[in-house]
Order: structure tokens, then sequence, then C-alpha cells
């Protein structure tokens, strides 16, 4: 209050001291308020954030039997916790990709009658290959291998 | 002591503790103006009402409501086949929510054609614009809620639409999803947001809404001028006839609920294929439509990112709209605000059509 009154001079170098030292409180005081609020909502929005799920990683699944799925077709699949798509393209030859539309990330269906893989979400088109012949999406299907062994189908990563 | 008697003195009770009359007397002074565009004062109050059958129906759905990928499906169909009139509530819970954004988009086209958001209803404007962004959430989220194919693999779409947005998208996709894909913790995690968060965030912000709605008073067209207006007063009669809208309302949404009742579809099942015939509900259908049309890549970037800007775009101008929308006078720039009105209610409008026709 003083230090304001005109009557009351005081020298110079006391109303530098004082301001500084009300400088450095109102700095530590709000300091100490943001610290303390930080550390209230640091824990809130490290809670918000899902934890990491260590993703299943397969690289091996078996996806049934040769005699369960007829020539021209095909089924999806769980490939760890992401779904695969199983094409018999004939009696012979096999094919599997990701299942998961590299669009938008719907999951895709093998069409009998065009014989073409088809996401129903954005009408995109993926050829037997994976490759991308209309609509949105930017990349082709990540393909995966398939074995045979004895009469099990067996799909795994591509190395 | 006579009834009267007893009434009033009743009434001045409670009005040395709670000031009753001050309110009264601010309902005596209310008054809506009367023009040729009275009507569209209707809409805002038609939302607020749907807003009510919302809570009211939303908690009774609340008690019989599992939010777990294991039951949220059977509760839905125990709701609709074993619980006496579920399928009522449930019904009308769903179309009420179709009606609620219908309405506040006929009131925020009606307040961009009167030209109501002018000052000093700037604020009134945003706050509006935040409840329309509420709403739809509400929409989004409450849409997964029954776990059935349609709207797993809408929900997938949509907030992989969210991660493709530049730098924060991948982030808010996670948030939003509680992990890498939509499944169980995205179940529970919209069920927060439907039933806890958007509720309060939307009451704080009716309450703002409505606060600033009386503050500044009802606006007039600009072509009228002040002096020659007639008025009404709010209550009772203003009052009455919105309740009589309401009635209106209520036999619209009773009839829709009774008539085409809710379908529930198959239960989500995420190693399956999408299903044809995918598609969001309605007031997405625009946004959906147009990604849909925009090619994989259009010149040097990716075509959702494309799509995603010109939404931004559009957006950005919208919500910015009353503050760009005056000239020196005041008046200026309407008439482009008018115009962007139309082109977004004819855009709206037509790929609407055509994203359910495709
Ligand atoms: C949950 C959604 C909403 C509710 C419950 C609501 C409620 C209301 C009510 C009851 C009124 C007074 C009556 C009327 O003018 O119709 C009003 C006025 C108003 N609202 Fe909303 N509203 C909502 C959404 C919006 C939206 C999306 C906008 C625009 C972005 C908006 C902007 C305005 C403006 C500018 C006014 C003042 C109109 C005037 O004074 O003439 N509101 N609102
Ligand atoms: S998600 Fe497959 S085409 Fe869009």
């Amino acid at each position: 209050m003083q230090r304001n009154e005109p009557s009351q001079p005081v020298p110079d170098g006391a109303v530098g001291a004082e301001q500084n030292r009300r400088t450095l409180i109102s700095w530590l005081l709000g300091g100490g308020i943001a610290a303390s609020l930080a550390s209230f909502f640091y824990p809130v929005a490290r809670f918000l954030d899902p934890p990491q799920m260590a993703e299943a990683s397969v690289n091996e699944v078996a996806a049934g039997k040769v005699q369960d799925l007829k020539p021209n077709s095909g089924k999806i699949v769980r490939f760890g916790n992401k779904p695969a798509l199983l094409v018999r393209v004939n009696d012979t030859e096999w094919k599997a990709f990701s299942a998961v539309c590299t669009h938008l990330n719907c999951t895709v269906q093998y069409q009998e009658a065009r014989r073409e893989i088809w996401c129903a979400c954005h009408n995109g088109t993926y050829d037997l290959d994976g490759r991308v012949v209309s609509g949105p999406p930017p990349k082709p299907l990540e393909e995966l291998a398939v074995k045979l062994r004895g009469d099990e189908v067996v799909i795994s990563r591509r190395v | 002591m006579s009834v009267k008697e007893l009434r009033a003195r009743t009434f001045d009770w409670f009005d040395e503790r709670l000031g009753l009359r001050e309110g009264r007397d601010l309902l005596d002074h209310k008054v809506v103006p009367v023009h040729a565009g009275t009507t569209w004062y209707y809409f805002g109050g038609i939302t607020l009402f749907l807003l009510a059958v919302q809570l009211g129906t939303g908690i009774l759905l609340l008690l019989y409501y599992r939010p777990s990928v294991a039951e949220a499906f059977d509760s839905v169909r125990f709701i609709m086949t074993r619980v006496e009139f579920g399928w009522l509530i449930r019904s009308i819970h769903s179309w009420s929510a179709n009606l609620l954004i219908f309405a506040a988009f006929v009131h925020m086209f009606s307040v961009v054609f009167t030209h109501a958001y002018r000052r000093p209803r700037e604020l009134t404007w945003l706050t509006g614009i935040v409840l329309l962004g509420l709403m739809l959430g509400f929409g989004f989220s409450g849409y997964l809620l029954p776990w059935n194919q349609i709207s797993y693999f809408a929900t997938k779409v949509g907030t992989d639409v969210a991660a493709t947005m530049p730098f924060a998208g991948p982030a808010l996709a996670r948030f939003l999803r509680g992990g890498e894909d939509v499944g169980a913790a995205t179940l529970t995690r919209f069920f927060a947001f439907h039933v806890a968060v958007l509720p309060m965030l939307t009451f704080a912000f009716v309450g703002v809404h409505l606060l600033l709605v009386q503050k500044a008073g009802m606006s007039t067209p600009s072509g009228i001028s002040p002096a020659r207006l007639a008025q009404m007063k709010f209550f009772p009669s203003f009052f009455l006839r919105e309740l009589m809208v309401w009635y209106g309302v209520l036999a619209i949404l009773g009839t829709l609920a009774a008539i085409f009742p809710w379908e529930l579809g198959q239960k989500a099942d995420p190693f399956s294929s999408a299903p044809a015939g995918i598609r969001p509900e309605w007031y997405f259908l625009a946004q959906f439509y147009t990604l849909k049309l925009i090619p994989s890549h259009v010149w040097f970037m990716e075509g959702e990112l494309l799509g995603l800007a010109g939404f931004g775009l559009l957006a950005a101008v919208w919500v910015t709209l009353p503050f760009w929308a005056k000239g020196r006078e005041g008046e200026g720039r309407t008439r482009l605000a008018t115009g962007v009105g139309v082109f977004l209610v004819c855009y709206l409008f037509a790929f609407t059509i055509l994203g359910y026709l495709k």
C-alpha cells in the first residue's frame, strides 16, 4: 500500500526490490498452480489413451479343409486378430489376402460371378492378385501365402 | 382463508425466498415478433422438445441395455421382443434422434436465411454450432450401441475417416476406438460418450444457448422496420402455440415409430465381410457419398484427404459465418451468406438423395 502514496517516497531501489519480490512470488504461485494442474491432467490424458495391446502376431493359421471350400468361392478366416480372405480360384489354385480394405478398413468379400474381390463399403474392387481394379482403395490388398498340408489349407505371411 | 388468499400467500412465501416475481415479470415482458417468417421461430423449440424426448426414452432404454460386445445386441433384441412396449421406446428414441437432427438443421438454416446470426448474436450462433456437433456425436455414438453389422462397419469407416486426418488423425481415431480397431473397447467408450459425456456437455450448451437467446431477444429479419413490427406476448400466446406444435411433432413421432419400427439387423461379426448396402445414417450420407465419388488419387493427394480438406474448409466458412457475413454497415455481405446457405442446402439435399439411390 504505502509505496503508492506520493507523500511517503520510498527510495528507488526499495521499490525495485519490492516489485521483484512480488513478481517472483506471482511466478512461483502461478508456476505452482500450473504444475499442479498439469499433475492433475497428465494422468487423465494418459488414462484416455488406450493401452497398447500386444498384437497377436501370428504367422500361420489353419484355414480349414480343402473340401470345405468349393472352387470359385471365398471365405473369411481369422488371421490373428484381423480377418483374412481365402479364395479357392479353381480346383488347384488358392489365394489369400488380408481382408482389410486398404481404403477405410472394411472387410472385403469374394464375388463369384465376377471373379473379383469386392468391398461393400464404397464399392472398391480388387482382382485376384489383390490389385485395385476400381473404386477408392489407394493400395493393393496385402497378399498372404497359401500352402496345402494334406487336406488342410494353411495361410501364412509371405516372406 | 379462501383458496385465492391461500394461493397468494403461498406465492408470497416462495417469492420472498426465490424471487418469483422477477421471473414472472421477465416472462410478462418477453415478446415474439410477428411477421412472414414467424413460423421459423418454432424450430428451436421443436429441437428442444425432441431433446427432452431423447432424454426420457434414453433413460428408459438404460434400464435394459447392456454395453458389452457379448450382450449388447441381445439386450436390444430383448427390449424389442420381451419388454412391454420396448419396441416402441426404442423406436421412438431412434426416430426422435433423426427428427431432432433434421429440426436442428432446419433451425440452423432458418437462422441463416433470416440473418438472425448478426451482431449481437454471434455467440448464439457459435453455441448452436457446438450443439449441432454434439447432436451429430450423439447420432454417431448411438448408432453403434445395438452392435449390429451395419453399425459396426459404419463405425469402422467413420473412425477411419477420422484417422486419415493429417497430424491429429491417428491419435483421434485411437481415442475414439479405445484401441487400434473397432471392438469391445469402442463399444464401451461410445456408451460412455453417449450416456454421460455428451448429455452433460449438451445441457451446459443448451443452457448457454437459451440464455443468450433470452438476453438478445428474438431477432427480426432485416427487411422489417422495428417501429412497425407486430408482436405477440411470449407467454401465453407464443408458448401455447409452441405447445400445440409439440403435440403435432409428438403425433408424427408416435406414428412413425409405430408404423415403421426401427430395425435391428444382424449381430455384428468382425470376422465377416462388410454386408452390401452398408451406409451411415442419412445425416452423414452426403459426406459418405462424396467420399465414394472421389477417386483414390487426385493429383498428388490421396482422395480421402482431399475430401476431408474440402469438408474442413466448408465447415470453417460455415462456423465463422457471422464474422464474415457483415459489411461496414453490418448488412453488407448477408447476400453472400444467403448464397452459401443455398449452396449448402442444395449440396446436402442432392448428395443425401444420391447417397440413398446409389
Ligand atoms: C440441440 C440443438 C438446439 C436447440 C435445443 C436449440 C434451441 C433454441 C431455441 C429454443 C431457440 C429460441 C427459439 C427459436 O429461435 O427457434 C433458439 C434460438 C437460436 N438458435 Fe438454437 N437450438 C439448437 C441448435 C442450434 C443450431 C445448430 C444453431 C445454429 C448454428 C442455432 C442458432 C440459434 C440462433 C442464432 C438463435 C437465435 C434466433 C433468434 O433470436 O431469432 N441453434 N435455439
Ligand atoms: S472401405 Fe473398402 S472401399 Fe471404402
